[in-house]
């Protein structure tokens, strides 16, 4: 039996080990051997769901921005993979399933990692978001298909949250070539599904022709959202037809139609209302 | 390990009625003035010994004396007040009883009211379970019978009436996660779990509780991949429960009271059950899972009575033994080969058939060189003793997490193969496989006869000198990540396959996915995820797509194919109605005609589908259960 001085004493060590193990100080800020190691449990651990590399995955937002959405300083990202990100499919250290989580010693590890995958944030921002805001809702018509932050159309995806878990060169890819992988791991926030909005095209009963994207589908039944924003309700088994393509509704934006120093704008735009 | 009577302050929670009927139903005993409200309990359609009885709806929890409960354990039939005490009790029992009716008239009364229902709930026996075929009413196994097949010989639902079929009823699990459980009904009464080893007994017409149990589980667990539980197995008057803490639990089938609990590993170096155990002779076999954790795998048997283990065997051998020499080093102690899947018996041969999971760790080869027998396998058991008389190794050295963990189907077809001799053509064992092979064995000897491909794979071009697929040199995983079909989740997985008898085909659930494969070094730690790196979905692959698939076991040819809008988890279920039931990823519960895959009903269930479906009757009356969401479902004819 332990006296009460003992019990005492290994109390007094044990808060001091646990106080130093949850510091909010990175011990292994630069530490190449513990970024290596923090690589392996990257791997392990995060990479499902935000890539190899941390470059964003099915559903994780790319890591090597700079500038993360939820997290800036080392002690916020400990906080983040420690507690999970509440509302978002991020989840608690441990909680994922997978048994008992990792060490504070391997979270660290894993920020000394992400933090070495970095791409710094160039001094001086890319583009001209307000330029890129005028032609989001102007020329370029992005607007009449895309919402961001309540304004805009309804038949492509919500790009207000779309900086925080695309790259900047993903983006421009999606302008550049939509049919590349559609909206493929694009998380919204009222979509617990995944929606890629593929194209259908639907002859109905009567003969009537319907075009647009899908907004939920099931082997037996599919809810499509016309190019005009009407929802449509279909049984498969009462249409004449029913074709689904990869091919995006949205137009290929090629430099003719929109030149790199406005789509720059109109990334800068995305990303200064992603960040937010 | 604890004895016999263990846990029994671990009481079945029952939240069947309100608290204030309950405590009105205790009053009224109590007061005798009241007489016990008597729930007519369903009967199945088929009553072997002609009795007339019902057991007595009685909570030991409620009720204190010694003869409540003698009286709440046996079968109490109409010949009770004279003397003639039928079922399963002892000459003990009935002398008690005998008195007790003298001294007390009221309970005499009730027990003549109780009499006159019409209901039969003999003991599950083991020759019951052998002759399931003679009880198409009852779902008495995993599977349904020991052969694996899924498959009901009930048609009332059959391929004319099938788009008539409604819900029956909806019972609510509350429980949270996937719902993997394949229920079983025996005499009316269905028995099945949900996440965080919730146990539960229904009224199987009404979905109605008759009793539930929630094991309180440490807050350390460490379960791979999910909270789940696939299912009870029943013998005598008990139900047996594996444990996410490692755990085997006998519940008293009648009240959800914990009758023994023992311990069968430490669950904080990563054992866990999530299997549905199998009952055979007086023995409970259950197989460990902990793959991911490092653990060195063991199939064992409990005796069901008593819970004490009659033997085990470690799907890893030790220093010494036959097949430890495939593994490096001391790499066998962290080997891995779990057998968190329900295996098959066959009681000619008296063997059990048991299929083992991936070596540990999961995705990384280099420090267990060798075949890491008897990972990935399939083993043949003598029931008795738990020595192995054959094993096949469907993946060698896996670096993929392609586990075996799928039930190994006893069918008994003839070759049109002449080169397979006529035996050999009789008893088969086939497995659809997690790495994307369809593979057919003697299973008397273990031989292999077939491996055909049944989904997308790109990680065997060659055969060995037994036609074994074997990995390509460019398949295992890289640092860097190297694409891979199928992918880690596998062509098929868990979910239960069935085989039709009728249609002479082997229907699966499959999945075409590709993932990159990446390794990485990872050293031992017990108790924590030891995977040696990890996959990842592949951005640039096409889209995954799901099936259900039927196969030809004679020929591995797919005779038909119904393609879902995505993958599914879910198990399939085949009936002599030339029906073929299974749900998907997006909530339907759909009937197929056997013949042809022809979609005939579906219903939707509001919540992606983890389950496999099952098939029973009631008072004539045929239903199929199937589990989505948090809630078990069953339907039946309008």
């Amino acid at each position: 039996m332990l006296r009460p001085w003992r019990v005492g004493l290994v109390a007094f060590v044990l808060i001091g080990i646990s106080a130093h193990a949850t510091d909010d100080r990175n011990p292994f800020v630069g530490d190449a051997k513990a970024a290596k190691a923090g690589e392996y449990q990257f791997r392990i651990n995060c990479a499902l769901c935000h890539g190899l590399g941390a470059r964003g995955g099915g559903r994780g937002p790319d890591l090597t921005r700079a500038q993360k959405k939820h997290t800036h300083s080392d002690a916020e990202m400990f906080q983040v993979i420690s507690n999970g990100i509440p509302g978002t499919a991020m989840p608690a250290n441990g909680t994922n399933g997978q048994g008992v989580g990792m060490t504070d010693e391997e979270i660290w590890q894993i920020i000394t990692y992400i933090r070495s995958q970095e791409v710094k944030a160039p001094a001086k921002p890319v583009g001209n978001a307000e330029h890129g805001k005028n032609l989001f809702y102007g020329d370029a018509n992005c607007s009449l298909c895309h919402m961001v932050e309540g304004k805009g159309g309804r038949v492509g995806p919500d790009l207000t949250g779309v900086a925080g878990s695309r790259t900047r060169a993903a983006i421009i890819d999606s302008v550049r070539n939509p049919s590349r992988r559609l909206a493929w791991g694009l998380t919204e926030a009222t979509k617990e599904f995944p929606q890629e909005y593929e194209s259908v095209t639907v002859v109905l009963a009567e003969g009537k022709e319907v075009k647009g994207v899908t907004l939920n589908e099931d082997s037996f039944s599919v809810q499509i959202m016309d190019t005009s924003e009407q929802i449509h309700l279909l049984e498969k088994d009462k249409l004449r037809s029913f074709q689904k393509t990869r091919q995006s509704t949205m137009p290929v934006y090629g430099a003719d139609l929109l030149s790199d120093k406005d789509l720059d704008d109109i990334v800068a735009y995305l990303t200064s209302v992603g960040a937010k | 390990m604890t004895g016999p009577g263990a846990g029994k302050a671990e009481m079945g929670v029952y939240r069947g009625y309100p608290e204030a009927s309950r405590r009105r139903w205790r009053r009224g005993w109590k007061s005798g003035a009241l007489a016990p409200r008597l729930e007519a309990l369903p009967c199945a359609g088929l009553n072997p010994q002609g009795l007339k009885a019902v057991t007595l709806p009685i909570r030991d929890a409620a009720l204190k004396g010694p003869l409540f409960h003698v009286a709440a354990n046996v079968v109490v039939t109409a010949n009770i007040a004279h003397g003639a005490v039928r079922g399963a009790t002892t000459g003990q029992d009935v002398a008690k009883i005998r008195g007790f009716l003298k001294a007390k008239g009221i309970l005499a009364a009730w027990l003549m009211v109780a009499a006159f229902a019409s209901c039969a709930q003999a003991q599950v026996t083991f020759e019951r379970l052998v002759n399931s075929a003679k009880e198409p009413q009852n779902w008495m196994t995993y599977s349904g019978d020991y052969s694996g097949k899924r498959f009901s010989t009930l048609d009332q639902i059959n391929a004319k009436n099938a788009h008539t079929m409604v819900a029956k009823w909806v019972y609510q699990t509350a429980a949270t996660g996937k719902l993997e459980t394949s229920p079983l009904v025996v005499d009316g009464i269905l028995y099945a779990t949900a996440q965080d080893n919730r146990a539960f007994a229904l009224d199987a017409r009404t979905g109605r509780p008759i009793w539930m149990y929630q094991r309180q589980l440490p807050s350390d667990i460490r379960p791979c991949c999910g909270r789940v539980n696939r299912g009870l197995a029943i013998l005598g008057d008990k139900v047996f429960l594996g444990t996410l803490d490692a755990h085997v639990v006998a519940l008293d089938s009648k009240t959800g009271n914990v009758v023994w609990d023992v311990v069968a590993a430490d669950y904080r170096t990563g054992h866990s059950f999530t299997v549905a155990p199998l009952a055979v002779k007086n023995l409970i076999v259950i197989g460990i899972s902990g793959g991911e954790y490092g653990v060195r795998g063991f199939i064992d048997a409990y005796d069901a009575e008593t819970g004490q283990r009659k033997w085990r065997f470690y799907t890893v051998p030790a220093r010494g033994e036959p097949g430890n020499d495939s593994w490096e080093g001391d790499s066998w102690k962290t080997g891995g080969a779990p057998a968190w899947n329900t295996g098959t018996y066959d009681p000619i041969t008296n063997q059990i058939f048991w299929p083992t999971g991936n070596p540990a760790p999961s995705n990384r080869g280099a420090g267990r060189a060798g075949d890491n027998l008897y990972s990935n396998s399939l083993l043949a058991l003598n029931a008795d003793t738990g020595k192995m008389n054959w094993y096949f190794q469907f993946t060698k050295h896996d670096q993929h997490d392609w586990d075996a963990t799928q039930v190994p189907v006893m069918i008994d077809v003839k070759t049109p193969d002449a080169k397979t001799s006529d035996a050999a053509g009789k008893h088969l064992i086939a497995q659809a496989d997690r790495n994307g092979f369809f593979y057919v064995l003697d299973r008397s000897t273990g031989k292999l006869l077939s491996a055909t491909a049944y989904g997308k794979t790109t990680w065997s071009d060659t055969r060995d000198g037994e036609g074994r697929p074997i990995a390509n040199q460019n398949a295992s995983p890289t640092l860097e990540g190297h694409t891979v079909c199928p992918g880690a989740l596998g062509t098929t997985n868990f979910m239960a396959p069935t085989y039709d008898p009728q249609t002479g085909l082997f229907y699966v659930t499959a999945r075409d996915q590709c993932d990159i494969f990446s390794t990485a070094p990872q050293p031992y730690e017990a108790g924590h995820a030891f995977y040696g790196s990890a996959y990842f979905p592949s951005e640039e692959a096409e889209p995954y797509r799901g099936f259900l698939k039927a196969i030809d076991p004679a020929t591995g040819q797919i005779k038909w194919k119904f393609e879902h809008t995505s993958p599914t988890w879910s198990g399939v279920l085949s009936t002599a109605g030339g029906l073929v039931f299974s749900g998907d990823a997006e909530g339907n519960f759909i009937a197929f005609e056997a013949a042809s895959g022809k979609p005939l009903w579906h219903f939707q269930m509001g919540g992606a589908v983890y389950a496999a479906p099952m098939a029973f009757a009631v008072d004539g009356k045929e239903y199929v259960a199937m589990a989505a969401g948090s809630a078990i479902y069953a339907f039946g004819l309008p």
